[in-house]
């Protein structure tokens, strides 16, 4: 799958290989996570999942299928109305922040009773209410809330709020963007417990992004690693903590500080590249302790090294693996 | 070993409400605590605890409603005039790097203007190598950064040239308000060694705070936990981060997110429902969540009572000497 903003500023056009060349297969009944630092495109391989693809983004190739109803939908060929009708109860998006969901100026409840019935023909507005208090109760948030201004709530309690609210139809995808960026440990830890408890009620599959590896080894099922616009390597979480084989995981994983440890650890050294304006070859190879001749050159094959283990360098085609 | 800040019975209380029905939130209860010269010392709580409305008193931004706070020796008055002495030892970074430098202005101007104000060189070129001095101490230099707006560098990047900027005056105490929350997880250790080459190379101090408890014992020597507005637990960082005693700071420490599989959090966590009805609470503050709360907790405010030479506000220990008396 492939898709770029093409900024077209003064004339001049400048495209950002926000997603190039990515296939994905997320299956059902599982937590997949996508790591990778800020600006890897990330976001944009979300928006892409979700098909809210606007310009500037445009979608230049390939395709994204949702097996819905036991059929496989191309969803970049849907118009505006059946992809309306497929949002909210099929796949809901979490975008990073909160507050980019919750309407600041009604109560929270009136959010919720929004989305029911803009979603869900012939419900009426006291429906609405008992469905979404239910739906607040069973998850263990405090009903209070409903009462309450997005500003009257901690961050926490809004960002909890807002993924309740994904979860309200029951869909089969939930994506969420950063749900835990930004927000005190203990709290990121209930945030992250209420997406597990959904998970588990629902059996559906949740995509969650974030850079925080902490995070990822707690809830997902596995991991894909995303780095300049390619998932660049791919496996389940014990295996991609056991034996990280692209040098770019490795750093993900050694970077963080543990218990018990003060020896000297290091940050990735660099900067992630802008993606309109990639190095040639791996584009991680500017910043590799292992970079070899070949990796300036060419784009490594993003091939299975075992049946449930994908990676994409040159180290490890060649037999030097780590 | 010369003192380079001590606290003393720190006390702020804001005033919420309206004519008809006035609270008093207690954001900094009592707090005491001092930091050696060359020492990193981290105060550590979740937001609403207290630990920045604590830097905003010692950094001079909010005048406290009792206590006093003495800068190497100096005691700090509440007065209009800042005291060149003070702005020159303590310096500050803060949360959102971004926020910190106007994005309507080259970055380099703000370091021009700080040598001005200090006079810190007597000419351009003076002052270019003095800034290109206090930039390679943060892993950057001259040539790099002159010239550029803030959009072009990255937060991490921007973090370090936030450092550099507080270098310039020589400070004994920097002061570190969550500067690595913004920062994504896999590049917080460039920020926080650098605190650590600074100590070495220069011999200064740093006020670390943060909520994040792993960067905090990787660099820190003393730590404070504190929680709304109380310290709970205080000693060297082996000993709380790796002994905890406390039920709160075992409850920070548990929620880490550790990046190993095999380390999983175990058992669920039970969020407060409203920060407000914790502050105003009788008794211990945390007793509506503690795992372990006694009747007695829900009455009586928890002394600070002294195990092992670390200080802890809790009832688990009060067969333990008390603080005052020890």
């Amino acid at each position: 799958m492939h898709a770029c903003y093409i900024l077209d500023v003064h004339g001049t056009q400048k495209v950002v290989q926000a997603v190039n060349q990515i296939d994905l297969v997320i299956k059902e009944n599982e937590v997949y996570g996508i790591a990778g630092e800020s600006g890897c495109g990330k976001s944009t391989l979300l928006k892409a999942l979700a098909a809210v693809i606007e310009p500037p983004l445009r979608h230049i190739g390939g395709k994204i299928y949702y097996h819905v109803a036991g059929e496989m939908i191309d969803v970049s060929t849907l118009d505006a109305e059946e992809m309306r009708h497929l949002r909210w109860r099929f796949v809901s998006y979490v975008p990073q922040g909160s507050m980019s969901v919750l309407n600041p100026v009604v109560k929270i409840k009136e959010t919720y009773k929004d989305f029911i019935i803009s979603h869900v023909t012939g419900q009426s507005q006291k429906e609405a209410y008992e469905l979404a208090k239910h739906h607040i109760a069973e998850l263990g948030l405090p009903p209070e809330v409903m009462n309450a201004y997005p500003h009257q709530l901690s961050g926490g309690m809004r960002q909890r709020v807002t993924i309740a609210l994904a979860a309200l139809l029951s869909p089969q995808i939930i994506i969420a963007d950063e749900p835990t960026t930004a927000l005190d440990v203990v709290v990121q830890r209930g945030v992250v417990q209420l997406i597990k408890d959904i998970q588990q009620k629902l059996q559906n599959t949740v995509i969650l992004v974030t850079h925080d590896m902490g995070v990822h080894a707690n809830v997902a099922d596995r991991i894909g690693i995303m780095y300049a616009g390619k998932i660049v390597e791919e496996a389940p979480t014990d295996i991609i903590f056991a034996e990280p084989l692209h040098p770019y995981t490795q750093y993900l994983i050694n970077s963080l500080p543990q218990f018990g440890d003060k020896t000297r650890r290091e940050s990735v050294p660099g900067s992630p590249p802008e993606l309109s304006d990639l190095p040639g070859g791996c584009a991680f190879h500017p910043r590799c302790p292992y970079v070899m001749d070949i990796c300036k050159e060419k784009m490594p094959d993003y091939i299975a090294i075992k049946p449930d283990h994908k990676v994409a360098c040159w180290l490890v085609e060649e037999g030097k693996g780590h | 070993m010369e003192k380079i800040l001590e606290v003393e019975h720190l006390v702020k209380i804001y005033t919420l409400g309206s004519i008809t029905s006035r609270v008093h939130i207690t954001a900094v209860d009592n707090v005491s605590f001092s930091i050696d010269a060359g020492e990193i010392f981290t105060l550590a709580g979740e937001s609403g605890c207290g630990k920045t409305t604590t830097a905003k008193m010692v950094l001079g931004f909010e005048d406290p409603t009792s206590g006093t706070i003495v800068h190497g020796g100096k005691r700090h008055e509440s007065s209009t005039k800042k005291k060149v002495w003070f702005t020159e030892g303590v310096q500050a970074i803060f949360q959102d790097p971004f926020g910190t430098f106007n994005p309507l202005r080259t970055v380099d101007r703000y370091f021009f203007e700080t040598v001005q104000n200090y006079k810190l060189a007597k000419s351009n070129e003076e002052a270019i190598e003095l800034i290109d001095q206090k930039l390679r101490a943060v892993g950057l230099s001259y040539s790099q950064f002159a010239g550029k707006y803030p959009s072009e560098f990255s937060g991490g990047q921007l973090q370090r040239i936030s450092v550099a900027r507080a270098l310039l005056t020589d400070p004994s105490l920097l002061i570190a308000d969550e500067p690595v929350s913004m920062v994504d997880a896999s590049l917080r250790m460039s920020i926080v060694n650098l605190f650590d080459k600074l100590r070495k190379e220069f011999g200064m101090s740093v006020l670390y705070i943060t909520h994040d408890l792993a960067t905090a014992y990787y660099v820190s020597d003393r730590i404070a936990v504190m929680f709304r507005g109380n310290i709970v637990e205080m000693g060297t960082v082996e000993q709380v981060l790796m002994n905890p005693r406390h039920p709160y700071t075992q409850l920070l420490k548990e929620s880490i997110p550790e990046a190993d599989p095999e380390k999983r959090w175990k058992g669920r966590v039970k969020l407060s429902n409203s920060e407000e009805e914790e502050y105003l609470s009788m008794g211990c503050k945390f007793a509506a969540r503690c795992p372990q709360v006694k009747d007695i907790c829900r009455l009586e405010v928890p002394k600070d009572i002294i195990v092992d030479e670390v200080l802890v506000k809790c009832h688990l220990y009060s067969e333990n000497v008390p603080a005052e008396q020890a």
